[in-house]
């Protein structure tokens, strides 16, 4: 996501380049697929056919490099290939391979083409394109974010398969005499018309004497084997035995272990320290200065951090307000034209709209990502390469990160990305990279696995941004009129890339995403207005970005004019709705829950919200009880048009993760200032959901998208208003603040 | 200092009040148990002491008396627990990251209650956060297990 900004600004530079230079050649060279890396060190008798399939005499290894920080990408991945290719996921090797420009994501740019992701008009889709086309020019960046991985690889991926299956057929035919259309393929063997079997690993060495079969038709959706089936995931026996090892379970001989303290005050100078008490403490070999802090290299993890503890320092102040309440009121000053980052959205004439008017203001507060899985790296430099074992979502910029410290050549660094315990955008951020690369530069020799205290991966934690909404609705005739909302919030991508020294030129889409593309084209009258801010704690991408806290504040606003205006709920949004996609999605969770309206009883309530992130329409109704013991959920309905789904089973569990995900945070949990600190330092204090608070969750997948679209995002959003406007139908008391428990109890 | 680990001695020369999943993660390399908070708010680090699911972050190897099992003691990818079974079958995992603490915690659970409630389940599940949010498809795991254990 952090490429975004970068990606545009090289855009102009590329385009005028291209430009002057004659088109012609940046068209070609867009066109031209980069080299195969996988042929560099290819052994005697390999073959492979394309970045994605090596087929070797004992085995077929599939590379499947989107990161894969819980979402199941590894998974389908191989199966996309391995659907093309006639082979079982039980018969093939699957690694994340390495690093190179040949893996670039060429969906991720597409968010930034200007054009809300539903409109797939031939102008936004040319630009996206040419978007696509210079960027893969200018920077081609490997990157798992945005929920971009399957856009970017549903098509590659089957023709990475199906290119790997002809070569292999023809390799069968030159062999036996058969002709190729006489020739099948099925459990990673060519099968001849006789039925004997040429396995793929017999006919590598053959293969790889031939040119590629590039001119392959890929299958219709109708023939899949296992696409489209519910599948196991080919990591979830390991994750079921814990057998499978994470950045921070990474084990290698003479090994170190490591932690740093830098100032929880971020940003802050370190004054000074004494660390004079951690240096007699058992196992401790070396306490290093890094920049902004310090780290303790020991041989035991617990041990470094017991020492890190007992290190005295002296932090400098925080170059951002120090204590929570003068932030809001930050925020609450800079609606003005000064601050204007876009005005995103502007139909009919919001101002002159005729209709009662009702006014909220609405605030969504900084929030931790805390994967359960520390941020942790381990890094071996040695006199002439640098080897690096941790979880990142953009794996060539680690490298680079890296060289820079260590001084070698990036073509010397070698990233061997890992599985993640969770990232939520955290592993999308350098500092832990930075820090366990000084590490291991003064460490020359020996490998050091650097993780954070969990108390240092909150407090060097960057949140989500806070966000204040203001808003205001008009109701005429029992139907909504009118919606102006105002969204001041400050910069994630400039806050993020600023950090990886890129400046993002004009205004940040995300300060207004989820709102100002909301296709609510029934509604006559309809502004959204974004302000922008710097001065702030330093905030990074949290899983769905904008869209978090700008569907909230936009569902709440017009979940509170649907009620006054006497309508229903549901019914009024699919009014507003002209979108056929969205309207889908509202009356799928609508029959899914035998909609009946938003009160249901004496105490009892249910809320409907709509978001659109990430090219995706979902829509969640929640449903609740006020008991005794404070507002209860009874049960949750998400319905969402993710396109097409690769895997039914993967999907349900990300519909209901992220409903868990975006209700738990909604509910508990803040990060706040004091002193120039974030007060909550560990789960007690941001726990998400426990569960014991989560009700049944029900999914339902529709296929009408004209995009194949990824999920690990689009659950969150919707999921926070449905909470706040089923609280609103039992109890008639409006939440317009998260986390909702600051304003009423829960179960 | 000696202790026994899925069934196995180890001798380990620490100070006492390391806690057991230092001991088993650094020193043995026993990595399937995890840190996720160090608190004991998490349950990431859950393992058996003899049969009972302890939070080894909080046990000082000092003060450990009895076997230590860990996911990687209860079942194996060749020989699986039923537990582990049934959360393949139910696919709960999405990082994974919590799996093991959420199974040894669901084997203890079941060991005490063969059939478990939804409400018992949240009562003893509830020390296990799982920052993914599998929650629902735990809960079906723990009723998918205490059936094979039933059956069995
Ligand atoms: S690491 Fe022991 S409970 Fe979290
Ligand atoms: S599966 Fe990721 S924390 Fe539970």
């Amino acid at each position: 996501m952090a490429s975004l900004g970068k990606i545009a600004r090289r855009t102009f530079l590329i385009g005028s380049a291209a430009i002057a230079g004659g088109v012609a050649f940046g068209v070609y060279a867009a066109r031209q697929p980069f080299p195969n890396p996988n042929l560099d060190d290819l052994s005697e008798g390999s073959a492979s056919f394309n970045p994605w399939v090596i087929v070797d005499n004992e085995r077929v290894t599939l590379i499947a490099p989107h990161a894969d920080k819980g979402q199941g990408v590894f998974s389908t991945q191989a199966a996309l290939i391995a659907e093309e290719l006639d082979i079982e996921l039980d018969q093939v090797e699957v690694s994340f391979g390495m690093p190179d420009q040949a893996y670039f994501n060429t969906a991720i740019t597409e968010a930034a083409a200007g054009f809300p992701m539903y409109d797939h008009s031939p102008t936004a889709e040319r630009v996206r394109g040419f978007l696509g086309g210079v960027a893969k020019l200018a920077i081609p960046m490997m990157a798992t974010g945005g929920s971009s991985a399957m856009p970017d690889v549903y098509t590659k991926l089957r023709e990475a398969g199906a290119t790997a299956r002809e070569t292999l057929k023809l390799a069968a035919s030159e062999e036996s005499g058969v002709p190729v259309a006489d020739l099948r393929t099925e459990r990673g063997a060519v099968i001849l018309p006789d039925g004997t079997e040429l396995p793929y690993t017999a006919l590598a060495a053959r293969a790889a004497t031939l040119a590629p079969v590039t001119d392959v038709a890929l299958r219709d959706p109708s023939q899949w084997r296992m696409l489209g089936q519910p599948m196991d995931r080919i990591d979830i026996v390991q994750k079921s035995t814990g057998t499978l090892p994470y950045g921070i379970d990474f084990r290698t001989d003479d090994m170190r272990f490591a932690t740093v303290k830098v100032n929880p005050r971020q940003g802050g100078a370190m004054n000074g320290y004494d660390a004079s008490a951690a240096e007699a403490m058992p196992g401790v070999e070396r306490i290093i200065e890094i920049t902004g802090g310090v780290a303790v290299v020991a041989n035991n993890t617990w041990r470094a951090i017991q020492a890190a503890n007992a290190i005295e320092f002296d932090w400098g102040a925080a170059p951002y307000p120090a204590d929570q309440a003068a932030h809001w009121e930050h925020l609450a000053g800079i609606f003005d034209d000064e601050h204007l980052n876009a005005e995103a959205r502007v139909e009919g004439d919001v101002e002159a709209a005729a209709g009662e008017e009702i006014t909220g203001e609405y605030r969504s507060p900084y929030i931790a990502h805390a994967p359960l899985e520390p941020l942790n790296a381990t890094i071996l430099v040695t006199e002439d390469r640098v080897d690096i074992w941790t979880g990142h979502q953009v794996q060539q910029f680690v490298e680079q990160v890296v060289a820079e410290i260590t001084g070698h050549e990036v073509d010397n660094v070698h990233l061997h990305n890992q599985f993640m315990g969770g990232s939520f955008g955290h592993r999308l951020e350098f500092d832990f990279i930075r820090q366990a690369a000084e590490i291991a530069h003064q460490m020359r020799g020996t490998p050091v696995q650097m993780t954070y205290s969990r108390e240092e991966d909150f407090v060097h934690d960057f949140p989500r941004h806070i966000t204040m909404g203001r808003g205001v609705a008009k109701v005429l005739d029992g139907q909504v009129n009118a919606l102006d909302v105002q969204i001041a919030g400050q910069s994630v991508m400039r806050s993020q890339m600023g950090r990886m020294g890129l400046s993002l030129p004009g205004p940040d889409t995300q300060l207004h995403e989820g709102a100002w593309d909301a296709p609510m084209f029934n509604l006559p009258n309809f502004r959204v207005r974004s302000y922008l801010t710097e001065a702030l704690a330093p905030v990074s991408s949290w899983r769905a970005v904008g869209a978090g806290p700008n569907v909230f504040i936009f569902e709440s606003l017009l979940d509170e004019a649907i009620h006054a205006a006497g309508a229903d709920p549901l019914e009024e949004r699919i009014r507003l709705m002209g979108h056929d996609v969205s309207v889908g999605v509202l009356e799928a969770v609508g029959d899914m829950c035998s909609w009946n309206g938003a009160n249901i009883g004496e105490g009892r309530g249910r809320g409907v919200a709509y978001g659109f992130s990430f090219g995706v329409a979902v829509a969640t109704v929640v449903e609740v009880t006020n008991t005794d013991g404070g507002i209860k959920l009874d049960h949750v309905w998400v319905a969402a048009d993710v396109g097409r789904v690769l895997d039914p089973v993967n999907l349900e569990n990300l519909a209901q993760g992220g409903t868990v995900f975006g209700l738990g945070h909604a509910i508990n949990c803040e990060i706040t200032y004091a002193d120039g600190m974030a007060e909550q330092t560990n789960y007690h204090a941001h726990e998400g959901m426990r569960i014991w608070q989560c009700p049944p969750i029900e999914f339902r997948a529709l296929e009408n998208n004209p995009k194949i679209r990824g999920f690990g995002e689009p659950p969150i959003p919707p999921s926070a208003p449905a909470l706040g406007n089923a609280i609103f139908a039992a109890t008639g008391q409006r939440i317009r603040e998260m986390p909702f428990n600051k304003h009423i109890a829960f179960v | 200092m000696r202790l026994t680990v899925n069934g196995t001695e180890h001798e380990v020369d620490v100070e006492p009040d390391m806690p057991l999943l230092w001991v088993l993660r650094d020193e043995l390399n026993i990595t399937g148990p995890k840190y996720g908070c160090g608190i004991a708010q998490c349950g990431a680090c859950t393992v058996h002491v003899d049969g009972f699911a302890v939070r080894s972050c909080q046990l000082a190897i000092g003060d450990l008396q009895g076997d230590v099992t860990t996911i990687e003691g209860l079942g194996t990818p060749d020989n699986l627990h039923a537990v582990q079974e049934a959360w393949i079958e139910q696919q709960v995992a999405q990082c994974g990251y919590c799996q093991s603490g959420q199974i040894m915690q669901a084997a203890d659970l079941l060991a005490a209650n063969p059939t478990p409630s939804d409400e018992d389940i949240d009562a003893v599940m509830g020390g296990n956060l799982c920052r993914c949010g599998t929650y629902p498809r735990i809960r079906a795991a723990v009723h998918a297990a205490a059936t094979k254990l039933q059956g069995a």
